[in-house]
């Protein structure tokens, strides 16, 4: 164990390893390593950025939702409405239109009552003559009473 | 493993795997010696080493990472945070040096989990007498790194400081700037920056010896007969899975006292 050149010579080698060692082997690894972090913290970054833009998305699409469900509620509740409007006045329509349809009709049964008992009058008129005409026997002669005849019939 | 012509002792064994393999140079003696084994094993383990995180690096991407890429970012990211923690100065260099701290020593430890024998055999075979495979064993080794860890941290103070702020501060730090209280400032930090390297070196130092001396010890038992070696082997593999926590553990420590060394140089007190 005796201090010799051997000393020497080791410490030169040292301090070459050193040289070399900082010189070839500790800054490109050590690039990798920072480039690879700074990579990592960028895509941890994104992610986090991702997330927050999913959330806020979310919310928006929440809020779209909600809106979407209220707009279509009125829709529905504005259709019921107009639904029963239009039946009310359907109703209302229908039942007017019945309405004159039955008048329509009683003037016409009206029309026909009177047309009958003007035919009625008519014939009670012929039918006078002729019971006259059994009871007397004879011809008489309508133009002979028809101031008589007028007033029956008038009576009637 | 030991040459024919000793007689194969406890001690000749010991000694055998505690040898250098030297070569000296200029013909010269005592310092003028280098280890070969040290040295080349530092080499390669150092050129492997770093040629993978090289290779993972140069093939690196910053979309989805293969499984070995994962692997060393692991590491790469285990290391800057402990930088991160400590080091709060604007040099963009720290944290590469706690690196190759980190992986040099790590790997060297582990080069004690190759077992003393058969790599002795191997190199003998090689070749090679005497291979010492673990070269943070070696004093030389931490002392280098330790003292490479000192430099820097020289380096730091004078570059936050400023020759002048440092030296000042060597004179009236901790305990005041009265000047009657020079002499022991200046004791004080003298004592704190040698023991700096000398725990930095000697801790990684002394564990990684001891922990040699262990497997061979634990070898030894080999010598008393097949029990004997039986025996040894077990508790050769009891040693080796504890050691794994050594080897990291020191690895750890040596790194962290890098980065703290480093990083108290920029502090002023």
């Amino acid at each position: 164990m005796n201090i010799n050149l051997t000393l020497v010579m080791q410490a030169v080698a040292f301090f070459a390893f050193i040289w070399f060692c900082a010189r070839f082997i500790w800054p490109p690894l050590m690039q990798a390593i920072e480039t690879r972090q700074k990579q990592i913290a960028e895509g941890l970054a994104a992610g986090e950025a991702g997330k927050k833009s999913l959330a806020t998305t979310e919310k928006r699409i929440a809020e779209m939702l909600t809106e979407a469900k209220s707009r279509s509620s009125e829709i529905i509740a504005q259709g019921d409405k107009l639904k029963t409007e239009t039946i009310e006045a359907a109703k209302s329509e229908a039942k007017a239109e019945g309405e004159r349809i039955v008048a329509a009709a009683k003037a016409e049964i009206e029309q026909e009552v009177a047309r009958a008992k003007e035919s009625l009058r008519n014939q009670v008129a012929d039918l006078a003559v002729a019971g006259a005409r059994q009871i007397l026997q004879r011809e008489v002669d309508p133009k002979a009473h028809a101031d008589l005849l007028a007033a029956i019939q008038k009576q009637f | 493993m030991v040459a024919e012509e000793t007689e194969l002792t406890p001690t000749s064994y010991i000694q055998h795997h505690l040898t250098f393999f030297t070569r000296t140079v200029n013909d010269g003696a005592g310092f003028w010696t280098i280890n070969v084994d040290t040295l080349v094993t530092t080499m390669v383990i150092a050129v492997l080493a770093f040629g993978f995180l090289w290779l993972i690096t140069r093939k690196s991407t910053a979309g989805v990472p293969s499984r070995v890429q994962a692997f060393v970012e692991l590491t790469f990211d285990f290391v800057n945070e402990q930088v991160k923690g400590i080091y709060h100065g604007e040099s963009r260099i720290v944290a590469p040096i706690a690196l190759t701290t980190f992986v040099l020593t790590l790997f060297l430890n582990a080069m004690d989990f190759l077992p003393v024998d058969i790599m002795s055999h191997g190199f003998e075979a090689l070749g090679f007498h005497n291979w010492r495979p673990v070269p943070t064993a070696d004093v030389n080794t931490t002392f280098a790194l330790a003292l490479s860890v000192f430099a820097m941290m020289i380096y730091y103070s004078i570059k936050v400081k400023g020759l002048g702020g440092w030296i000042h501060e060597l004179f009236c730090a901790p305990f005041g700037a009265h000047p009657l209280l020079w002499p022991a400032n200046l004791l004080f930090n003298a004592v704190e920056y040698l023991s700096k390297p000398l725990s930095h070196s000697l801790r990684l130092f002394g564990n990684m010896y001891a922990g040699e001396i262990i497997f061979m010890l634990l070898g030894l038992w080999a010598a008393t007969g097949v029990v004997g070696a039986v025996l040894g082997g077990v508790l050769h593999l009891g040693w080796s899975i504890f050691h794994i926590l050594i080897v990291g553990l020191q690895a750890y420590i040596f790194m962290m006292l890098t980065i703290v060394y480093i990083s108290m140089a920029h502090e002023g007190h």
